[in-house]
């Protein structure tokens, strides 16, 4: 293209009622109505899915993998957190 | 993190079976590796969509003509998820169009060949498209994730088009003598382009290896095509149809079929630019792409102005 290139696009779609809208890709389009019908299009062309968003790719903010350490370490030693941390007699039944 | 520790933990994610990520650390010639081979599928499917989209609108009966139609339609779609996937590489899609339409990007050398009648078109679904299944299906567990990920939606698309093209063939082939005939003529052109589809032997690809130890490829060239030939034998037998290589046959003690040399002349002479049909194909490539260009341009003016009453 000559000038300007389309913005990218996320595209998330709930595959049905109760279950949360997924990422499934991206596309390029002019402006969000645009990107909303192409990923009806390309994503949904066999009943995927009852409800799409798209968000423009740059309004999205990302975690960095060099920060994994210090975001997800903290939670391995909290193991009190988990229910297997505690004993309960099996007499009582499932708890 | 260290240079050294970075690739160490690239290594192990890839010794893991853990999916490498666009943001993760990579080593650049993994990421280059892997943009050509992103770049060069996404070329092949959007070049694929021309040698059929030639016969849409000459299908048969209209249970053909809709089953064409969402196939190429496919087809787009497969290339977008490949082209959206080679982008988190680091190019853009722009620069990738480019590259295809100034002949600079390869695409699979089997779209070098013409569709010269509807049982090509029968012929394509079922060979072509079965060989590009066994090279997906293998690719499903490729190690960078938007890549593997593109690959499951793929495959999930891909096997009507097979299906779809199976059936062209068993009508032709159960037809009239001269239908059969047709569809005898059609599988004679498409076999041996179809097992060049699978690239040269591993003897001679020397980039395979590196990258079969970064898990980008997970079965090798030659192992894939025994797969597709194994295959391919009942479904020929059933059609009634023989297949154009007098060396073909079982080994017992191999457990595979053997069959004749492929000319890899032919392979890279179409590969280089010399095929029956390159020139038309990026003709056609480039003629789609400039009839667009006021297309682009408009839906981004009006994009713009709408933005602009908004704000
Ligand atoms: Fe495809
Ligand atoms: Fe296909």
């Amino acid at each position: 293209m000559n000038s300007k290139n389309w913005p990218l696009f996320e595209v998330f779609i709930r595959s049905k009622n109760g279950l949360s809208h997924k990422h499934v890709g991206s596309l390029h389009a002019a402006d969000p109505a645009m990107a909303l019908e192409n990923a009806r299009d390309v994503y949904c062309r066999r009943n995927e899915g009852v409800s799409i968003w798209v968000v423009p790719s740059d309004h999205i903010t990302a975690s960095d993998p060099g920060d994994a350490e210090e975001l997800y370490e903290p939670a391995r030693d909290k193991i009190y957190r988990h229910p297997t941390f505690y004993t309960i007699p099996d007499e009582i039944g499932h708890m | 993190m260290e240079q050294a520790d970075l690739q160490r933990l690239f290594d192990s994610k890839i010794e893991q079976e853990i999916r490498i990520e666009p943001k993760d650390w990579m080593p650049e010639a993994y990421r280059k590796n892997n943009l050509r081979q992103i770049s060069q599928h996404a070329h092949s499917e959007i070049v694929g969509m021309l040698p059929e989209a030639n016969w849409i609108s000459r299908a048969p009966s209209l249970r053909r003509k809709v089953a064409l139609l969402a196939k190429v339609q496919d087809e787009a779609g497969h290339g977008l998820y490949l082209y959206s996937a080679a982008e988190t590489l680091g190019t853009s899609r722009d620069e990738m169009l480019e590259d295809l339409n100034s002949g600079k990007a390869k695409y699979s050398s089997i779209f070098n060949y013409p569709t010269l009648n509807w049982a090509d078109i029968g012929a394509v679904g079922w060979l072509v498209d079965g060989a590009a299944i066994t090279n997906q299906v293998a690719l499903c567990r490729t190690s960078y994730g938007p890549y593997a990920r593109a690959m499951v939606r793929v495959c999930k698309e891909e096997s009507f088009h097979q299906r779809q093209g199976y059936e062209i063939m068993m009508s032709m082939a159960f037809g009239t003598p001269e239908q059969k005939q047709m569809a005898q003529d059609a599988l004679n052109r498409w076999w041996w382009p179809a097992l060049m589809m699978f690239g040269p032997n591993d003897s001679e690809s020397p980039h395979s290896q590196q990258s079969l130890n970064w898990k980008i490829k997970r079965v090798s060239n030659d192992d894939l095509r025994q797969e597709f030939i194994d295959k391919s034998i009942p479904q020929v037998e059933y059609l009634g149809l023989t297949l154009p290589d007098p060396d073909l046959k079982w080994n017992e003690e191999r457990g595979h079929y053997d069959f004749g040399p492929i000319d890899w002349e032919e392979f890279y002479r179409v590969i280089s630019g010399n095929g029956p049909c390159n020139k038309d194909r990026l003709e056609a490539r480039n003629k789609a792409h400039n009839d667009g260009a006021w297309v682009r341009e408009a839906a981004m003016a009006f994009a713009e102005k709408r933005q602009t009453n908004v704000a």
